[in-house]
C-alpha cells in the first residue's frame, strides 16, 4: 500500500515503448557503453581503409596500421588489380557470387513456389524432406566425397553446387509466397494462365522484397565461402578472394611481383589491407539495400518458419 | 480455395493427382534435388565409418571393419580427447558469455530513448555479421596483432607490448570474443522482436504498482523473452558440438594443436588432410548423432516445464 502511494507521488516520468526513461546517470552511462561497442565495431574498418590508402612512408613509420592518412595513395590498388593472383580471384569470386546467386534464386523460388500452391499433392512430403535437412549437418567427410564423386573437385561448380539450396530461404520465401492473396492467382487462373505463367508475371513481380533480401544473403554467402574452397580447390588458379586473403594477409605470405604481375611494390602492409579492402567493400555497397528489407526477411523465416 | 478442392482432389487417385501437378512437381524437381544429393544422399556416405575406406577402392570396394573405427572414441585416444576436451571448453565459454550477450545489447538498445540513435547504433552492430571469418580474424590480427594497432600504440608510448595473438594461453578467450564481435549485434534482432511485442500496459500497470525499474525488467520484460530464449538456447545446444570451424582452421598454425584442435577440425585433419577417413567419418557420424539427441532431449525438457520448444509433440 505505501510503495503504491510513493510511486504515484512521484513526479510522472516520460513513458517510451512502454519502460519509463531512466535517470540522467544510467542514461550517460548506456551511451557509454553503445558507443564503446561502436567503436570497438568501426575502428577495425577504418583502421585497415586508411592504412591501404596512406602514403608510404607513414605506414612504415608506424610499423603497421595507420588510422588517419596524411594523404590518399592508391598506389597498393594499383598493384593489386595489375592482372596477378588478386585481380583472378576477385574474378573468380564475382563469378561465383553473380552466377551462385542466380541460380540459387531460381531453384529456390520454384521450390518454395511449388511448395506454397494448396493442394500441390506431393508438397506435404517434399515440405517435410525439406524441413528436415534442417535438423543434422551431413558431416564434413561424407560431403567431401559426395562432391568429389559428383566429380566437382577441383571444379569452380563446386563453390556453388554443394551449397545452391538453403533450407531456410525456401522455407522464408515459401511463406511469403503463402501470404500473396489467393485472389490474385486465381483469377490468373481463370483467365487461362498456366503455372509457369502465374508465377512469372504475376507472383515474382510481387514478391520483389523478399527476392532482394534472399538474393542478398545467398550473395553475402557466396561472397564470403571459404571453407568449401579451401576443402575442394588444391588448384591455386581457381581460388576465391577469401583463399588468397588467408593466404596473403592472415598467413603473411610475401607477395612479390610474380604473384601481383607488376613491378610496381608498395609496402606489404598497404597491400595487405588493399586485400581486405577489396573483399569488404562489395558487401559495404550492398550492406544498405540489405538492412532496409533483412529484419523483415529474418523475422517472416522466424515466426512462420 | 484448399478447402473447395480438397473433397474433389481426395477423390482423383495419388497419380492422377501428381499427374495434373506435373508443372509445379518440375518446378520442385532441382531444388529437392540438390537437399537430397548434398543433405541426404551425404548421411548414407556415413557407412564409411564402418570400413576400412580406400579411396582407390571407394565406398563399395572397401572392407567392412566394424566397430573398429570407434575404437579411438570408445578407448579414449588422446588425440580424440584433447579435442573433445577444447570443444567443451569452447561450449562452455559460448554458452556463459557469447549467448547471454545479444540480450543484454537488446535490452540497452530497447531502453533507448531516441529511435534515431537506435538506428544508427543497429546499423553499425549488424555489420559485422556479413564478414566472413577470414575478414574477422584478419580484422582481429591488425588491431591486437604483434606490429596490429594497439601493440604499436603502446610501443610509441613505452608502455610495453601485449602478447594476445599467437598466444596459446589465450586461445580460448580470443576466439570467444571475436564470436562476440562478429555475432552479438546481429543476434539482437530477434531478441528486439520479441522486446516489441511485450504489451506496454504490463509496464505500466506494473509502474502503478509501484515496481522499480529492476523489478519492472525482471517481472515484465525477462518472462516476455523467456520463450525466444529458451527456443534458442535449444538450437545452440543440438550445435554444442559446433564450435566455430572456420574460425578455428584460420588460426590452428599460429598456436598449436593443443589448444585449438576441436572435433571438427579433427575430422578435417585425420580425414581430408590425414587420409584416416574412416576414423574421421566415424567421430563426424558420432558427433551429429549427440547433437539430434541433444535438441530431442532439451525439447523434451522446455515440454516438461511447459515452453513450447523448437516443434510441438
Amino acid at each position: 500500500m505505501t510503495q503504491t502511494i510513493v510511486a504515484r507521488s512521484r513526479a510522472p516520468r516520460k513513458i517510451v515503448q512502454g519502460v519509463p526513461m531512466a535517470s540522467w546517470p544510467m542514461r550517460v552511462f548506456k551511451g557509454l557503453v553503445l558507443l564503446v561497442f561502436c567503436a570497438v565495431v568501426i575502428i577495425p574498418f577504418v583502421g585497415v581503409i586508411s592504412t591501404s590508402v596512406a602514403p608510404n612512408k607513414q605506414i612504415n613509420e608506424s610499423g603497421g596500421l595507420v588510422l588517419f592518412p596524411d594523404s590518399v595513395n592508391f598506389g597498393a590498388y594499383e598493384s593489386l588489380f595489375a592482372g596477378g593472383v588478386v585481380t583472378q580471384a576477385l574474378f573468380i569470386s564475382i563469378f561465383v557470387t553473380v552466377v551462385g546467386t542466380l541460380l540459387s534464386l531460381t531453384v529456390s523460388c520454384l521450390l518454395a513456389y511449388a511448395l506454397s500452391r494448396p493442394g500441390f499433392a506431393a508438397g506435404r512430403p517434399i515440405l517435410l524432406v525439406v524441413l528436415f535437412s534442417m535438423l543434422f549437418s551431413p558431416g564434413i567427410i561424407p560431403t567431401y566425397l559426395v562432391v568429389k564423386g559428383a566429380g566437382l573437385l577441383d571444379s569452380i561448380w563446386a563453390l556453388i553446387v554443394p551449397t545452391m539450396v538453403s533450407a531456410f530461404n525456401v522455407i522464408v520465401l515459401r511463406a511469403f509466397f503463402m501470404n500473396l492473396p489467393n485472389e490474385i492467382t486465381e483469377s490468373a487462373r481463370i483467365d487461362g494462365a498456366g503455372e509457369l505463367k502465374t508465377f512469372v508475371h504475376i507472383v515474382l513481380p510481387l514478391s520483389k522484397a523478399v527476392l532482394s533480401v534472399i538474393g542478398l544473403f545467398y550473395a553475402v554467402a557466396y561472397w564470403n565461402a571459404f571453407f568449401s574452397a579451401l576443402l575442394y580447390l588444391n588448384d591455386s588458379k581457381l581460388w576465391p578472394l577469401q583463399l588468397v586473403l588467408r593466404t596473403y594477409v592472415i598467413n603473411d605470405t610475401q607477395l612479390g611481383s610474380a604473384e601481383l604481375g607488376t613491378e610496381l611494390l608498395p609496402p606489404q602492409a598497404s597491400i595487405q589491407m588493399a586485400i581486405l579492402v577489396v573483399s569488404i567493400v562489395p558487401i559495404l555497397i550492398i550492406y544498405p539495400f540489405l538492412q532496409r528489407h533483412f529484419a523483415k526477411g529474418v523475422l517472416t523465416g522466424a515466426v512462420k518458419g | 480455395m484448399l478447402q473447395r478442392s480438397a473433397p474433389r482432389s481426395q477423390q482423383l487417385s495419388l497419380g492422377r493427382r501428381l499427374l495434373r501437378d506435373r508443372v509445379l512437381l518440375l518446378f520442385a524437381l532441382p531444388g529437392i534435388g540438390l537437399i537430397i544429393a548434398f543433405h541426404y544422399v551425404p548421411l548414407l556416405g556415413n557407412v564409411i565409418a564402418f570400413k576400412d575406406y580406400q579411396p582407390f577402392l571407394g565406398i563399395g570396394g572397401s572392407d567392412w571393419s566394424g566397430w573398429a573405427n570407434f575404437a579411438v572414441i570408445f578407448n579414449g585416444d588422446p588425440a580424440f580427447l584433447r579435442a573433445l576436451k577444447n570443444t567443451l571448453i569452447l561450449t562452455c565459454l559460448q554458452s556463459v558469455f557469447v549467448f547471454p550477450a545479444p540480450i543484454l545489447l537488446a535490452l540497452l538498445l530497447n531502453s533507448l530513448f531516441s529511435e534515431r540513435i537506435k538506428r544508427i547504433a543497429q546499423s553499425i552492430l549488424y555489420l559485422p555479421h556479413f564478414m566472413s571469418w577470414v575478414i574477422v580474424v584478419a580484422l582481429f590480427q591488425q588491431m591486437l596483432g604483434g606490429s596490429g594497432l594497439l601493440n604499436n600504440y603502446l610501443r610509441s608510448h613505452d608502455l610495453g607490448t601485449l602478447d594476445i595473438i599467437g598466444n596459446s594461453e589465450l586461445f580460448h578467450v580470443l576466439l570467444t570474443s571475436q564470436i562476440i564481435w562478429k555475432d552479438t549485434g546481429w543476434a539482437t534482432i530477434l531478441f528486439l522482436a520479441a522486446l516489441s511485442q511485450i504489451d506496454s500496459q504490463l509496464y505500466e500497470a506494473a509502474s502503478v504498482d509501484g515496481a522499480s525499474r529492476m523489478k519492472q525488467m525482471w517481472h515484465v520484460t525477462l518472462p516476455g523473452l523467456r520463450g525466444i530464449i529458451i527456443l534458442l538456447f535449444i538450437l545452440r545446444l543440438g550445435d554444442s558440438l559446433t564450435v566455430g570451424f572456420e574460425q578455428i582452421i584460420l588460426q590452428q598454425q599460429a598456436v598449436g594443436r593443443d589448444v585449438s584442435e576441436v572435433l571438427d577440425t579433427y575430422v578435417y585433419n585425420n580425414g581430408v588432410l590425414g587420409g584416416a577417413w574412416g576414423v574421421a567419418a566415424a567421430v563426424g557420424l558420432v558427433k551429429g548423432l549427440v547433437g539430434v539427441a541433444l535438441v530431442l532431449a532439451a525439447n523434451k525438457v522446455a515440454h516438461i516445464f511447459g515452453e513450447q520448444g523448437v516443434y510441438s509433440r
